[in-house]
């Protein structure tokens, strides 16, 4: 078997072939082998419950693929509600004829995401349609996380409090943008796709107090802060040389005419914490790989509730609007 | 209007009238349809639109970016004075 | 000399302490004068770096900027987007074009909600992509809709060039190319418009060169300034403005030496005398049917031509009910005057086109806000 076909998907032998030569080998566990109709899994005291779904073009990229962005994602919604990922669910939708080597790759980056992780994909569904129904292959994956750090909430954002950004903003939308067809741009930047949980789990453990936890995905840190301001009812002030930009995304930021705090990012987080507590904080991610890039950027306080400023620093102010409606090249 | 990008050329292509442009790290190719003068290597031009404009002009920009360095530190000494 | 290196080129003129230092320079020369200078950008791109800078805020005491009709997109009229909507539902067709266009909303809906319903539509890059398109789809046509002023008029007759010396049949234009000094007399001609200056749109002269603005410049005695688009360039062409005024001069002058001549690129120019033509008269939104203000393509090239391929209908569509766009575009109204602004018409629903392009008006207002 060299492409999946449309029988793989119809519950019948091709199907249980493809399960057991590509998903249980790579993502096997007691719980999984057992093919139950659903998992049972041992009780949680308080637990985090999420899901999404993946879909995104190219499915290779630089920096990883559409199977490691489905664990990176969903573990890293139940770390930033300060949640140790435990269980996850995995269903595919694939397309037929789509080639047996490729799902295989995105079921190894899989495996090796579960494992930094410390989850374990528990139970799963693969669904086959006709050609051209699909873009190649969907993932979907929910997760189950172990509360371990309670009362993140960006509601409690209070006067004064200070934002950090745990890494340079937009690699992951700009690395993508510059890959789709016809915009023909070549970079060396690699997405910033990555497991959050064992950094963030440094901050856990560390007596720190945390009002609230955001990976910076669609939207960018634009949509982060402005949701932000927004449910806390504060306003977020945000000092523009500070916020950390790479020379690369900025290349491909000014060739399309866009601005890195829309665009996505798959392994960045943003954080708020009293001002105490703030630089402390910044050392613990500066020492972990992740975090090397770490910075404070603002804090909370401001004439205009609900609304995000940037400061120029030489005495021009502007507001950081919700990103909206499709990211399209500036011609103009 | 016009969004346009000030480039480096990294190398041409004389066989189909192109060039590869970089900017911070990032390269594209651009068209040469539009621009008759003599390009080389580590030329800055501005590119619009996936084609090469005109060349920018290194001399005007550096003393541009001179005067702007003198006012600025003039600024300075004015402070330092008062 | 030192080596000058490209991040200067960017860096170098966004520097805040450059941009400090200007504005300083700006207010202390312009302390004698006894009212704001009302300066006029004409580009959309220079609207968006006041905007995005906050260089109005910084010499709010010397300028009052009037925003111009140089965002190609905001002055579209409605029946040109209707022809794009039109020519995207014809069978076989996939239409191609730039950036924001395909958001704009007409009477037809936009290019976007002709693709959500099954058209063809898709952004380009650069209009050399249509080349690929084209090849990849032999059975279809694929049809440019070409927007934009002189900077990107070029391009669309290269692409025909080369279209021509390929040999390839299923490429077709609609061309909507526009030209600048027109609409800024038509300004000026304007009773209710009262403007001292024009900063001048500078990639535009990078093609056409310096020269396009000099006879009216001589005929309305008015100062503009040719400027780059970075927030320090905008500042020096602002200065270069005050002097003017205070010395009571009316001169063309170029701040963006760097990229801009007074002749700009000649073989640019040629070809697009090679293949355009002036259209007697072309409406534009908000300021209405200007003579000799658009190109279209000669009649020897009338074979590439999807105005002359297809029947498309000339109709005048009107303005949404309450949409101060078109005095916007004008240069008489501003976009905290508006009703809508900001309540029924905001950048996820667009009413007016200003409020569309990253380079309109309106978008720029709501986005960056008017922090003063």
């Amino acid at each position: 078997m060299e492409r999946v076909t449309l029988a793989c998907g119809n519950g019948a032998s091709e199907n249980n072939a493809l399960i057991q030569r590509v998903f249980f080998k790579h993502f096997e566990n007691q719980i999984l082998i057992q093919g139950n109709d659903s998992a049972i899994l041992p009780s949680l005291s308080k637990m985090a419950f999420s899901t999404d779904s993946y879909t995104i073009s190219p499915l290779f990229f630089a920096g990883g693929d559409i199977g490691k962005l489905s664990i990176c994602g969903t573990c890293n919604d139940l770390t930033m509600m300060g949640a140790r990922p435990k269980y996850l669910s995995a269903s595919f939708i694939i397309e037929e004829g789509f080639e047996l080597k490729q799902l295989e790759k995105i079921a190894q980056s899989m495996a090796e995401e579960c494992r930094k992780n410390g989850v374990l994909i528990v139970t799963g569904d693969t669904k086959v349609v006709g050609r051209g129904h699909a873009d190649g292959i969907y993932i979907n994956t929910a997760g189950i996380g172990e509360v371990i750090y309670e009362g993140l909430n960006p509601q409690s954002l209070q006067h004064g409090d200070v934002i950090i950004v745990s890494n340079s903003i937009g690699k992951h939308g700009a690395s993508i943008f510059s890959q789709r067809e016809g915009i023909d741009l070549v970079s060396h930047l690699y997405s910033d796709c990555a497991s959050l949980f064992p950094l963030v789990q440094t901050l856990f453990q560390s007596n720190l107090t945390l009002r609230a936890l955001r990976d910076a995905t669609r939207g960018g840190l634009a949509a982060v802060l402005n949701e932000w301001a927004r449910s806390s009812q504060t306003c977020i002030c945000i000092d523009e040389k500070q916020v950390p930009i790479s020379d690369e995304v900025q290349g491909i930021c000014e060739f399309l005419g866009l601005e890195a705090y829309a665009l996505a990012n798959e392994g960045t987080f943003v954080l708020a914490l009293p001002k105490s507590d703030a630089l402390r904080a910044l050392e613990i991610l500066h020492s972990h790989p992740l975090g090397k890039e770490a910075q404070i950027i603002g804090e909370v306080g401001g004439e205009y509730k609900q609304r995000v400023i940037l400061d120029s620093g030489y005495g021009t102010r502007r507001f950081l609007d919700m990103p909206s409606g499709e990211i399209l090249p500036r011609i103009c | 209007m016009c969004l346009s990008i000030p480039s480096q050329v990294v190398s041409i292509d004389e066989k189909n009238n192109t060039c590869i442009v970089d900017t911070m790290g990032t390269q594209r190719e651009a068209s040469l349809d539009i621009f008759k003068e003599k390009i080389e290597i580590g030329d800055y031009v501005l590119i619009h639109i996936g084609y090469v404009m005109n060349k920018i002009s290194k001399e005007h920009a550096q003393e541009s970016l001179e005067l702007y360095q003198q006012m600025v530190e003039a600024i300075q000494r004015e402070d330092e004075d008062a | 000399m030192k080596m000058l290196e490209l991040k200067q080129l960017y860096q170098g003129f966004r520097d805040p302490k450059s941009i400090l230092a200007w504005s300083e320079k700006i207010k202390q020369e312009a302390k004698d004068l006894k009212c704001k200078i009302r300066v006029m950008e004409v580009c959309g791109g220079h609207t968006h770096s006041i905007m995005k800078y906050g260089i109005n805020q910084l010499i709010e005491e010397v300028f009052e900027f009037i925003h111009g009709p140089g965002c190609p997109v905001c002055i579209m009229p409605k029946n040109r987007i209707n022809h794009a909507v039109l020519l995207a539902q014809e069978e076989n067709v996939i239409l191609a074009t730039l950036g924001d266009m395909i958001r704009i909303p007409s009477s037809k809906g936009s290019l976007s909600d002709a693709r959500s319903k099954g058209a063809d539509v898709r952004f380009v890059y650069s209009p050399l992509d249509l080349l690929k398109i084209a090849k990849e789809n032999p059975n279809k046509t694929v049809i440019y809709f070409a927007i934009g002023f002189e900077t990107t008029t070029p391009m669309s007759a290269a692409l025909l060039e080369r279209v021509e010396r390929e040999g390839i049949k299923n490429i077709l234009f609609h061309i909507n190319h526009v030209l600048v000094p027109p609409p800024m007399e038509a300004i000026l001609q304007n009773q209710d418009v009262h403007i001292d200056a024009f900063i001048a749109p500078s990639h535009v002269s990078v093609i056409a060169g310096s020269k396009i603005y000099e006879p009216f410049v001589s005929k309305y005695r008015i100062p503009t300034v040719v400027a780059g688009f970075e927030p320090v360039d905008l500042l020096e062409g602002l200065w270069m403005i005050v002097q003017q005024v205070k010395h009571r001069e009316a001169r063309l002058e170029n701040q963006y030496k760097r990229s801009v001549s007074f002749e700009g690129n000649l073989l640019a120019q040629e070809k697009i005398e090679h293949y355009f033509e002036l259209r007697e008269s072309f409406m534009w939104r908000g300021i209405g049917e200007i003579p000799y203000s658009a190109l279209r393509l000669k009649e020897k090239f009338a074979q590439y031509d999807a105005e002359r391929v297809y029947d498309l209908p000339y109709e005048v569509v009107k303005e949404p009910k309450g949409c101060i766009c078109p005095q916007i575009i004008s240069g008489v109204a501003k976009p905290l005057s508006c009703k809508l602004f900001g309540i029924v018409c905001k950048p996820t629903s667009p009413i007016g086109s200003c409020m569309v392009s990253s380079e309109g008006v309106c978008n720029a207002y709501f986005r960056y806000g008017n922090l003063l």
